[in-house]
Order: C-alpha cells, then structure tokens, then sequence
C-alpha cells in the first residue's frame, strides 16, 4: 500500500529520535532470542558431528560440555539417546534452551511490536516460525538432521539481511544490534569458559589428531574456522584460537568484535535520543571495550584466563542491566525532573 | 449483529443450474453452468443475479472472467492468498480455544459490487446517520433537550449500562463523540440497504479491508483495471488526519497514538497495521503513565507528552480509578487528564449509549428532531420489550423472532426464534420477564446473498456491509467497506469471533 503520510513530515522527523520503552525492550529480546537458536543449532550441529570420530570424550561428556556452553550446565538430563535429546533440544517447546522456545520467543516479541518491524522481516520470521512448527521439519529431522539445521539457520540468516536491508537504521535497529552482540559475545564467552580448561590447559597429553578436531569443532561453533585459517593458516594452536575467538577486531564471532559493535549501538542510541546521558553505561561498555583491545593474549595465558572469561561474561550481565535501568525500566519521578 | 438464517429453497432452485442468458454479451456465449454448483435463488435479493437467474448488468465482466479461466485456476489463486495471509500474520484470535488460537482471516476471492447510485444513497444515509447521532450525544451529555422534549423516553437513556455519567458537562473537542464508525448494513429483498447497528464503540474490521483489496489487486488485476473501481487505500491517511483534527488546543505538532489492549485482543493484527500505515505509536496502557493531569509515554529518551489517542480499549478497562477498577489495560488517571483537555480521546468514553439496541430504535426520530430531515437509510422493524404491547407480541412470538441483549455485540446473548429449542425460548421469556429493558426483538431478516467461491464452485452466501465512517472536520466515508460473509452453508452469523469471513467491496464510479 502506498499510502504515505504526505503533509506530515515534520511529525515524522521528530518520531525518529526516541521509541516506546515497551518496544525496544522487545526488539531487543527478539533479537538475543534468535542468537540464542542460532548459537543452539549450531553447537548441536557441532556436537552431532564430533560423535562420529572415535576418540576423545563419550557422548555424554560431549552433551554436557555442550548444555553447559548453552549456559546450563544442569540442563536437559541426559538419558541416553542422542537423538533424543537433540529432537527435544530443537523442539521442545518449553525448555528455554530449545530452538523452538527461543524461536517462539522472538517472533512472540516481535508480535508485540509488529509495526515497528517491516513487513519483510516480520514474513522471514513468521515463516521461520511456521516452519520449526510443521510436521515437515519432524520428518526432515528423521530423514536428515543436517538438513534441517541448515534450514532454520538459513531462516535466521534471511531474518538478519532483511533486518538490515529493510529498516531504518535508527534507534529500533540499535536496539536489535545491541542485543544480537550482546547475546553472542556472552554466549561466545561461555563456550570458551567451558572449553578452555579442555583445550588450552592439557598440552601435549592427548592425541594431536584428536585435539585437532576439537579445535575445529570449537572454531566451527562460532562459524569461524575458514576465518581463522585466513588469518593464521590451518595451524591450529590454543593460543590462536583463543586470540583469535576473542580478540579478533574484524571477525564478527570474536568477543572483540560483539562488544566494539555493541558500543557502536549504545553510542548510535545515544546519539539518536540522549536527553539523559547514560554515564555509566557508556563508561561500562567502554571498559569492557578497553579490555579486550589493550590485552594481549600471552597477558592473558600468562594470568587467569578462566577468570577473565568470566569476567567479561559478569560484564555483559551489568551492561545489559545499565540498559534496563536507562532506557526501560526508569523511574518515572527520575524522568520527570528533567 | 446480523443473524443469517437458512432458508427453505422453493421450486426456482431448478433454475439455478440453468446456462445463463447466452445474450448478455454479443458474440460471448458463456457457458457459466459448470462453475455454479448448488446455487439456489430464491426471495432472498442475490447480489449477482436476478430472480430469473440473468447476471445483473454489473456483474457480467466478472461472470465472463470466471467462466474464462482454466477449472482450477481459481482454486490455485485461492491457496496463494491463503499462503499469503498466513506469512503476513493476518490472523485473529479467537477466543475460548487453547490450541490454534491465531487463525487467518476466512476470505472469499470473488468481490462484491456496489453502484455508484447504490453508493450515493448508503453515503448520504450514514452522514445523516453519523450526524444525527454525534448530535444526540451531544445533547444528553449537556442539556438533554431530546429528553426534555419526550422524544426519547428519559428512563430509557439513564438505564443504559453504556451511559457514562462522568462525561455530563465535559467539553469535548469540536464536540465530536463518534470519530469512528462502521456501521452495519444489510439489504432486504427489495433491494434496499437498511442499517442494523451503528457500531459508535470500537469498530472494527477495517485493516481487512484494506488487506482485501491489495490482495484482488494482485488477483484479479485486470478485471479490477477494467471495473473502475473507487480507491480506499488512503483510509490511514484520513484517519490520522481526522485525529489531528481533534487534538487539544495549543498543541499544533500533536503527538497521536494507538492505544491498544494489547498482543492478546482478537483485533491486534489491526491496530499494529493501522498504526504503521499511520506512522503513529501503538501504546499499550502500560505504556502511558499521567502526571498533573497530562498523558505521556514512557520512551527510551523519557517521557513524551500524548496528545490524541485513538482508543481501541472498551470504556470499562480504559481507567481504574474512573471505570473498572480491576481492569490492568488502561491507564490510572487517563479520564481526568481528558476531562482537564488536556488529551483527546476518540471515540469519547460513553457513546455505546447510542449503540444501545434499545437507543437504535428511536435513531430515526432523532434524525427528524435535530435535522428536520427525512431518515434516508432506514431501520430495521424493533420492538422494545419494556413497551407492554411490544412484549406481549414479542413473547407470542418468539419462535418467529430475533432476541437480543441490548448492550451486547459480537454476536453474543441472542435468541433466534427459528432455530431455537422450546427451552430456550422458555429460559429468554423469563429473562425477558426479568429485565424487558435489557431486551429488543427483531423480526428475522432474509437478506442479500452473494456468490462466493466454496469447492471451486459457486454459492450464494449472505453478506452485510460495514463501511468505515470518520468524523473530524466533516463526516468523511471511503467508499467501500467490509463485505462480512456467512460462509457456513444455509446461513450463519457473519462475526469474525463465530465463523463468518469477508469480501472485498468495490465501489464503481
């Protein structure tokens, strides 16, 4: 329909510079939904795939070490059956952990803010949506997994290029970065957290060719193997990996590289809105940002690296509080003062 | 609420079957008789043919562009609206189910035709209408002449549970109660459209409209070139200029939004469309906090003064502390920022008073009281139960007739006496023995079918028409509306929430 709002151009302009509390809270839970499924589809996609070498830990150490990447550890018992457990981990509808609740959950948020979002986007999602819940993606499931896989991650890729090609790059479209970098470099955080007592402590005691695939199996969770081996060659070292997973400026699955795009957001819906400077949030995101940009890697193998790992997660969950206590949930006798 | 009914078929239906009028069109002998399935006429008005069974002279282009296309073909182009909707989420809900709560709107692909003459008159009808009845609000909520002049029984007035005390004495801006409306017509077996409810609430329906009519664009696109059919596409447009139109003084760039119940209301798909063909925010109440008696909403950059909201929130839940104080979807403190002027509110709180089953029978009185004019749409035949010699009929009757609750819409708290049991024409005579002023009967109404596309054949349907009616500056009507359709055969109730669907409507110039 081309029924523009000829005349009222003025109201239009004005309009940009601020959106409902209520609205950006879900665009921004709609997106770190759908890096949620994203991650899970994955990880399982990963995980499936290294039972299939011989060597190297059991299927259920595997599955644990993968619930505890999706950042619950006492997540789905395990009972067995891998493809069990990998039908209810895609289509449960009630664990948070499962692809369809965390589908679910992004297009219920986007529902709720159906015309923010363009009708491009919301035909993607909705689409995504129908499809995780037909009888066709049960069959395709039995028939071949991997297929079925790669089709809801294409779902989530048609999502994200309509989102940036469809939208205004205003402050509704910050809002889906923030989350969507926000979510992954946690998320990433989390996966190296649980990998790195494995993969960058042991050395030399077990099987290269076994360590190999782990390495793989850890770069292709982030998508991010073929990028590595641009950057430092197929030579797979714990150190590069580690560097590259976390401090690469320019590959977008390195923690370095959510949280500079994170600050690129805050900043673009600070300069967009911005009665109320949010100080603390600038200078939370900020430090966060400092930190991975003015460490080194042997700095961080020669100190704790778990317990940076860790922090750098602590600092996501205060980041994403400072923009709860700022744009969402304010008080409303502290708005009215100005 | 129209109530659709089945009707006996008599001895034309043998017609039904017949070849159409091989000399409706020089040198195009159409054989239609394969499309029409079970297509009985009987003194029901059909849209599309005369009792004879000849197609109506408007009709014929469509009848020849169906008759044209391949068997299937129309049944293919069916499925791919229908996958259309479905993508786009143009859903309701409908209420009282757990699973599939969300469903596409049922739709039929064949459009229903309206003349410009037929037109003219429903236009000129609903502004009198509209008019008649804003200046009726108007009056009992300040000086209550109508009522001092016994045109309208005053007890009639202050019984109705939609009459709002509150609004006694409050100034509303440009006196406009009734921004909105979408009445509905029905037409009768001589061809007349009479109005069956005026809708001064919440009215809905009108993003289907317009889904409607974007949708047989794309599927009958050069049929739809060929009709010249008249555009509805700018009702947005209209709609944000009507409620700028109303915003408080003093306020020249106001801030207007959508104020909706929220995700679960059946009409969600359409506040979220209207307020993105308008550029406006759609609130929820939780979005609105009042401070010295000034609306605003909570953004990311603070609070931001409302000026105008188009309320798509029932008076009841629009305000705890002045309605339903258990309600959670309005905003605490909303009727006195609107009764300081300081916002605007459209519809005004308290106009179901008008929409009163009761009130709608003496609407053609009001028309000659505050316009010295002649009703021209009329009404349909009522009886008002707490008239003795009305209810004696009525409760003689009631086999024959339609009961319905006076404050009810939707379809819901009725009674058609054809197709009811003997015991629940006993429960309604008790009720209506109770309460009388709380009931109205209506005789049974046969009205206008159109052919609709069931099976990949063709079937009479009954349809209403609700056309969109706004009033700011004036009293403006894109032509057109929704078709709403009894898709169920035999007949049924046209509502969304109980099964009915919809048609596009095209006005020809």
């Amino acid at each position: 329909m081309g029924s523009g709002i000829v005349g009222f151009e003025k109201a239009h302009t004005e309009k940009k510079d601020r959106m409902l509390s209520r609205v950006a809270d879900s665009l921004y839970w709609m997106s770190r939904y759908l890096e949620r499924a994203e991650n899970a589809v994955r990880q399982l996609d990963v995980t499936m795939s290294l039972v299939l070498d011989t060597g190297g830990p059991n299927v259920e150490t595997r599955w644990h070490r993968m619930m505890a990447a999706l950042g619950k550890p006492e997540g789905m018992p395990w009972n067995g059956s891998l493809e069990q457990m990998a039908r209810t981990l895609i289509f449960d509808p009630i664990d948070p952990l499962s692809v369809t609740f965390c589908v679910s959950g992004a297009r219920e948020n986007a529902r709720q803010v159906r015309e923010e979002i363009s009708t491009e986007q919301w035909q993607r999602l909705n689409r995504l949506y129908h499809h995780i819940h037909s009888p066709h993606a049960q069959s395709q499931f039995s028939s071949s997994v991997n297929d079925l896989l790669a089709s809801i991650i294409d779902g989530i890729y048609l999502f994200k290029g309509t989102t940036d090609t469809t939208m205004i790059h205003g402050q509704g479209w910050q809002f889906i970065r923030l989350g969507r970098y926000l979510e992954r470099a946690y998320a990433t955080a989390t996966l190296l957290e649980v990998y790195q007592p494995e993969l960058f402590q042991h050395g030399a005691q077990e099987s290269a060719a076994h360590l190999y695939l782990e390495f793989v199996g850890l770069l292709r969770s982030c998508t991010s193997f073929e990028a590595y081996c641009q950057v430092y060659t197929a030579d797979l070292s714990p150190a590069r990996v580690l560097e590259f997973l976390l401090l690469n400026r320019d590959f977008p699955h390195a923690i370095r590289y959510c949280v500079d795009g994170a600050r690129e957001s805050i900043q673009g819906i600070q300069h967009t809105g911005g009665r109320r400077a949010p100080d603390e949030l600038i200078s939370g995101i900020g430090k966060l940002h400092a930190m991975l940009v003015y460490t080194n890697i042997q700095e961080i193998l020669a100190g704790d690296a778990a317990s940076f790992l860790h922090n750098i997660r602590a600092q996501c969950l205060y980041i994403h509080e400072l923009i709860y206590r700022y744009y969402v949930h304010y008080s409303i006798q502290s708005a009215l003062a100005f | 609420m129209p109530i659709l009914l089945r009707l006996p078929r008599n001895r034309r239906e043998s017609t039904g079957r017949k070849v159409l009028d091989p000399t409706m069109k020089a040198g195009h002998s159409v054989e239609l008789d394969s499309l029409y399935g079970d297509y009985p006429l009987d003194y029901a008005f059909d849209e599309m043919r005369e009792p004879s069974g000849e197609v109506r002279a408007q009709y014929r282009a469509l009848a020849e562009t169906l008759a044209a296309l391949p068997a299937d073909e129309l049944h293919r182009r069916k499925q791919s609206v229908d996958l259309a909707f479905l993508t786009q989420g143009i859903t309701f809900t409908v209420y009282g189910r757990e699973e599939g709560t969300e469903r596409i709107f049922p739709y039929d692909l064949l459009p229903r035709l309206v003349t410009a003459q037929e037109w003219d008159r429903i236009e000129r009808g609903l502004t009198q209408r509209i008019t008649a009845l804003n200046l009726f609000l108007r009056d009992v909520y300040s000086d209550a002449k109508i009522l001092a002049d016994r045109v309208i029984p005053r007890e009639l007035v202050y019984s109705c549970k939609h009459y709002r005390r509150q609004m006694r004495g409050l100034q509303v801006p440009r006196n406009v109660y009734i921004a909105v409306v979408g009445s509905d017509l029905l037409r009768l077996n001589n061809g007349e459209f009479v109005v069956l409810e005026d809708n001064l609430r919440v009215p809905s329906g009108v993003s289907y409209m317009l889904t409607n009519r974007r949708v047989m664009k794309r599927t009958f696109p050069r049929l739809f070139a060929s009709y010249g059919v008249r555009p509805i596409e700018h009702y947005p447009q209209l709609l944000l200029a009507t409620l700028r139109s109303l915003a408080p003084e003093g306020r020249p760039e106001p801030n207007i939004v959508l104020l909706t119940p929220g995700v679960f209301n059946s009409a969600y798909f359409e506040h979220t469309y209207l307020a993105r063909q308008m550029g406006v925010d759609l609130v929820e109440g939780r979005d609105l906090v009042t401070h010295d008696n000034i609306v605003y909403m909570r953004t990311t950059d603070g609070l931001k003064r409302v000026d105008v909201i188009y309320r798509r929130v029932d008076d009841d839940f629009s305000d705890p502390l002045v309605f339903r104080s258990d309600s959670a979807l309005g905003c605490a403190g909303l009727f006195n920022a609107y009764r300081a002027g300081n916002v605007t509110v459209s519809n005004a709180f308290g106009t179901g008073l008008a929409d009163d089953k009761a009130v709608y029978a003496y609407v053609p009185r009001m028309i000659r009281y505050y316009l010295n004019e002649d009703p021209i749409l009329s009404n349909v035949e009522t009886f008002l139960l707490s008239e003795d010699k009305d209810r004696k009929h009525v409760l003689a009757n009631l086999d024959k007739l339609v009961v319905k609750a006076v404050g009810e819409s939707g379809g819901y708290g009725m009674l058609i006496g054809p197709h009811s049991t003997a015991s629940q024409r006993e429960e309604f005579a008790r009720q209506i023995e109770a309460n009388p002023r709380n009931y109205i009967a209506q005789p049974t109404l046969q009205f206008s079918r159109a052919p609709c596309l069931i099976d990949d054949r063709l079937e009479p349907r009954h349809v209403d028409l609700r056309p969109y009616i706004l009033f700011g500056d004036k009293v403006n009507i894109v032509p057109g509306g929704l078709t709403r359709v009894a898709l169920e055969r035999g007949s049924l109730v046209v509502n969304s929430s109980q099964g009915g669907g919809s048609k596009d409507t095209w006005v020809l110039e």
